[in-house]
């Protein structure tokens, strides 16, 4: 098989790849916030699931999440495995990285001075505008550079996707490899992957350059 | 709750306190930092209030600007109760009592993602006023406080001194009532006080009432209608700034002020 053919057969799986990407982002950047915010409740009992919520998804491999997630269903409730790989996998990413973002959502939140809730409380900002105004924009500046670092790794990990076998463009890339006996298509990955994050870095720094206005 | 926010009735040559506070009590944990705290300030008077640290001043603003909660005693803004024996007025009512006030802090807590224009209009404009109405009000605020063309700076982008008039700045565009400063110029370099304390002086010319705790002894004596030394959670001594700052009758006072102008 020449390369050309094995770059065209590795990008016909390179939109499944956005796919995974994102839907992963589209759901886990808000359920992250959601997940902050239980995890920072001031009912202790909620605040403790959450935190051992995080900690099992932290804790435990994505690999052993996206099976858990894709098969689980079948060999606990005898359910059929999903036809389109992509509900599975977009769950389990969404769940594994909302983890992580929240965490750092918190740690950003966390980080603003007590002075700008209180300002904001003397000048009569409700406790919903205080955040959505106040604390939420100054928490994405801040946060930004970790974020860049979760978007870089998702970009690579989803081609984590090949364990349950969807077919995105690592997982073609391997089965290649397996029939051809052949290194290539690795390397057709790894310079994919490698562009894809280039494109990110990309964007990312012009999102944080865009927030440069102020300290 | 029926007579809650019902005037108490007053004498008519009695001037308007806009400000009382009964037997304010406030404990952290098993530390009592304001016992027994009561004080009334009159409309146009400035208070200064002055003290060791740990005295309990700051706690005593925060608590009669609702960021701390009191314990027991009263707080009422012109003859309505806000608390009233440790039972504090509703959510809703305390927020009408909130535009009562203004709150200048220590370390101003401008917001850093807004323009100074936008830090002073978007208060107002939450509450409801017009874009115009504010905008208008703004720049004749920015122009008192000397600090035209700053509009569209970022706070970041401002002395300290700048920052604090535009906390001044910011306070003023609710028409407070009054105004409580919390030691306004000790996060500044001293080169950078007096164009602060030029302002509040400007504002106390004004008849802009005014409680100001604070460590510039010079400035309390020369702005203040009523100096009120406090230690330990309690009013030591209180009365005319030249009598408490000149010759002050508690030995404690005198303490202090040894202390304070070694």
């Amino acid at each position: 098989m020449s390369l050309m053919t094995m770059i065209i057969k590795m990008s016909e799986g390179l939109g499944k790849t956005c796919a995974i990407f994102f839907l992963t982002l589209l759901f886990s950047l808000p359920l992250g916030m959601i997940v902050a915010l239980l995890r920072m409740s001031k009912a202790k009992v909620v605040s403790a699931i959450t935190r051992f919520f995080i900690t099992v998804i932290r804790g435990t491999p994505l690999m052993l999440q996206l099976l858990a997630v894709t098969y689980g269903p079948y060999y606990l409730f005898g359910a059929n495995v999903s036809r389109n790989k992509l509900i599975p996998v977009v769950i389990a990413f969404s769940i594994n990285y909302a983890a992580y973002f929240a965490e750092i959502y918190r740690g950003g939140i966390e980080s603003i001075p007590i002075g700008q809730y209180e300002a904001a409380e003397v000048l009569g900002y409700t406790k919903f505008q205080t955040f959505m105004r106040i604390i939420l924009p100054q928490v994405i500046k801040r946060i930004m550079p970790s974020v860049t670092n979760e978007v870089v790794t998702l970009v690579k990990d989803t081609s984590m996707a090949f364990t349950v076998s969807y077919q995105e463009m690592f997982t073609i890339g391997k089965q290649i490899a397996n029939s051809q006996t052949s290194f290539m298509p690795f390397v057709v990955a790894g310079v994919f992957y490698y562009i894809f994050n280039a494109i990110v870095d990309y964007l990312m720094g012009r999102i944080e350059k865009s927030l440069d206005y102020y300290r | 709750m029926a007579d809650f926010n019902k005037s108490e009735s007053m004498g008519a040559q009695e001037a308007r306190n806009i400000l009382a506070v009964n037997a304010l009590q406030k404990s952290f944990g098993s530390l009592q930092v304001l016992k027994d705290i009561s004080l009334r300030v009159e409309q146009g008077n400035v208070v200064s209030v002055i003290g060791p640290s740990g005295s309990g001043k700051s706690t005593l603003l925060r608590c009669i600007s609702f960021l701390e909660k009191a314990d027991g005693g009263d707080i009422l803004y012109d003859g309505q109760h806000a608390v009233k024996d440790g039972v504090y007025a509703t959510k809703a009512e305390l927020n009408r009592f909130r535009t009562r006030f203004g709150l200048v802090f220590q370390n101003f807590n401008l917001f850093p993602h807004y323009s100074v224009m936008k830090n002073i209009t978007e208060p107002p404009m939450i509450r409801g006023e017009s874009r115009e109405e504010v905008t208008e009000r703004a720049s004749a605020l920015l122009k008192k406080m000397g600090l035209e063309g700053k509009e569209n700076a970022y706070p970041c982008q401002l002395s300290g001194g700048q920052q604090q008039r535009v906390a001044i700045a910011r306070a003023l565009a609710l028409n407070p009532e009054i105004l409580f400063f919390d030691e306004p110029t000790s996060a500044l370099d001293p080169e950078l006080t007096g164009e602060v304390l030029k302002v509040i002086r400007q504002l106390a010319e004004e008849k802009m009432t005014m409680v100001v705790v604070t460590h510039e002894m010079p400035f309390a004596r020369a702005v203040s209608n009523r100096v009120i030394f406090m230690d330990k959670g309690v009013i030591v001594e209180e009365g005319h700034p030249e009598q408490v700052l000149g010759s002050p009758q508690q030995e404690r006072t005198r303490q202090f002020l040894r202390n304070y102008q070694r």
